[in-house]
């Protein structure tokens, strides 16, 4: 049964995806990312950790398209298995934010009163904290690593996602298919859940979309502070962090993974604001 | 009023104020107003869809606004509504079988192949085809989407029903199909209406009894047809002066009404209607009048109609 629609309803969306040339590229660099990733043993031309003292700091050539770093690894291979990393952390930060972000909106915008005043404020607190710094300041306590960094993203991700949600929510529940649901004596769970909820999940899916742009690029800030993602696994973070030190003679450090990053958030920037506009079905 | 550390002004509107009726199993009781009079907060109010903030709504003998939550959701099973808007009263992700089946599968009425012959047979009964049943409200009409929501009130054999404006939002020709729809199955079932609608000659069609709302007071009832032979209070018969006449050698003057409905939240002294009234007096500007029986079964709220 749900299928049906679903199928309908995607059908439009993806049309709508397809006429937007932005949303294509964006995809395109989005899909290529998941691609890279997935399958890096199989892509990667050298194992990304091998050091060759042979081929120190060499020059992108036929052997090392994007040259080697200052052990002689393989960049290009690097960057593949780095792209694992990137992936990895957009999905689970962002997971974690949608997911509390949810609860807390859901809750919030649903209960109004006390639980929203409560909600709201504790929200508005988060918010004067700066992000990054508050990160940096968990994981300085923490041990830096990488499960540790993308909770820490998510859990200081959520705020604008439960305020979304909250709005979502405040104006569904004005609408009678959900007074209707209390009419015929639904229980709070049920209507929260199977009434509100389905329809207000669209600007999630876009909040969330952006959202891993930002996470990538977080997690390559921190692993560049040196605190994220430890050696030897490689991320874009870090091989940028090594090329600082060799930016006026080897050049090809710094800029290639540079342009991955920019890429990729590029491409979920792009994706998500295509989202944004195939998802309003009010356009029509 | 709200108080507290994070306090916001806010001013409290008497939507509907002092209001008090009966109705009778198997009866309709038509409640008609212009807009923004309280008819539908007066609606939700009853069905505690709005908490109202004093009063007494008796269903079978039960007061509806003493039950604890657990107790009203059991009573639900008993009292319904109608929506007006067949576009924003049905959730957009849930086919139109799953709708009407969750208000039985709530009650634990039915379940498995049952509940879906049920829900078929409640489809049939409002003029749907049971192969609609997997369909997306999207896919339906206004007035067939108006059906899903009546089959959905009626599912459960409630003993009352609100209708809020049900057909004011379809097409002309569909609105007797459904109205006719509501008639029919109050004759099934024998349930009781509380239908509220601007609309004089669907009130006038469907009413046993009839009341007029301004402001969110009622300021007559009557029994239909003596209302529409003999309205008492002034607001009444402009009401009902602005109905058109089947017969174009009747002349009637049409009372036409000045100025706009007051703001509910800074409602005028005394009575409420003589800042409209054509027929006002100084005392009508001091006196709130009561709503009265001035004859059998019918009331009125005004102070010049209580003399004659």
């Amino acid at each position: 049964m749900a299928a049906e629609k679903q199928k309908t309803l995607l059908a439009i969306v993806l049309r709508r995806l397809a006429r937007n040339s932005f949303a294509l590229w964006g995809g395109a660099a989005v899909l290529g990312l998941f691609a890279v990733a997935v399958l890096a043993p199989l892509v990667a031309p050298y194992d990304p950790s091998v050091v060759d003292t042979n081929v120190i700091l060499e020059a992108p050539s036929a052997h090392h398209w994007l040259g080697t770093d200052e052990l002689g690894r393989d960049v290009l291979s690097r960057m593949v298995y780095g792209a694992r990393i990137s992936l990895m952390v957009g999905f689970v930060s962002i997971g974690i934010a949608t997911l509390i972000g949810v609860i807390v909106g859901a809750l919030s915008g649903y209960y109004g009163g006390w639980v929203d005043e409560l909600m709201m404020r504790f929200v508005d607190i988060m918010l004067t904290f700066p992000t990054f710094f508050l990160i940096l300041a968990v994981i300085a306590i923490l041990e830096p690593d990488i499960m540790n960094v993308m909770i820490v993203i998510g859990i200081t991700g959520w705020m604008g996602v439960a305020r979304l949600v909250r709005a979502e929510f405040l104006s569904l529940k004005q609408r009678d298919f959900v007074v209707a649901a209390r009419a015929i004596g639904q229980s709070d769970a049920k209507i929260i859940f199977k009434h509100i909820l389905p329809n207000a999940m669209a600007p999630v899916l876009v909040s969330a979309t952006l959202g891993v742009a930002g996470a990538i690029l977080t997690e390559s800030a921190l692993s560049f502070l040196g605190i994220g993602v430890q050696p030897p696994t490689p991320s874009w973070g870090s091989i940028l962090t090594e090329g600082k030190n060799y930016i006026e003679f080897a050049w090809w450090l710094s800029l290639f993974p540079g342009l991955a990053i920019l890429i990729t958030v590029l491409g979920y920037n792009l994706l998500g604001e295509a989202l944004r506009d195939a998802l309003d079905i009010r356009l029509n | 009023m709200r108080a507290g550390f994070f306090s916001r002004p806010s001013g409290a509107i008497r939507a509907v104020d002092d209001v008090s009726f009966s109705v009778a199993p198997g009866e309709t009781l038509g409640l008609v107003g212009e807009s923004g009079c309280g008819k539908t907060t007066l609606g939700r109010a009853v069905l505690r869809l709005v908490e109202p903030s004093a009063g007494e709504v008796m269903l079978d003998g039960h007061n509806i606004l003493a039950l604890k939550k657990e107790e009203l959701r059991a009573a639900r099973k008993r009292m319904q509504i109608i929506f007006q808007d067949p576009w924003s009263s049905l959730n957009p992700r849930m086919t139109a079988g799953r709708i009407i089946a969750e208000p039985l599968q709530i009650h634990g009425v039915a379940k498995g192949k049952e509940l879906w012959e049920r829900v078929a047979e409640l489809m049939a009964q409002v003029g749907l085809r049971p192969e609609q049943m997997r369909r997306y409200p999207h896919e339906f009409s206004g007035g067939q989407r108006q059906r899903i929501g009546i089959a959905r009130a009626v599912a459960l054999n409630p003993s009352f029903i609100v209708a809020d404006e049900p057909v004011s939002a379809l097409d002309v020709s569909v609105q007797a199909q459904v109205l006719n729809l509501l008639m029919d199955l109050k004759e099934k079932f024998g349930m009781a209406y509380l239908f509220i609608s601007h609309d004089l000659s669907v009130i006038r069609h469907i009413s046993d009894r009839v009341a007029v709302m301004y402001l969110g007071k009622i300021v007559e009832e009557a029994p239909r047809d003596e209302l529409f032979k003999n309205p008492l209070h002034p607001y009444t018969r402009a009401l009902l002066s602005a109905l058109p006449v089947p017969d174009p050698q009747t002349r009637r003057k049409t009372i036409m009404l000045s100025g706009d409905l007051p703001s509910p939240a800074n409602p005028p002294p005394g009575c409420y209607f003589h800042t409209r009234c054509p027929l006002k007096e100084t005392r009508c500007m001091e006196h709130i009048p009561q709503l009265k029986t001035v004859s059998n079964g019918h009331k009125v709220a005004c102070l010049l109609a209580e003399e004659r």
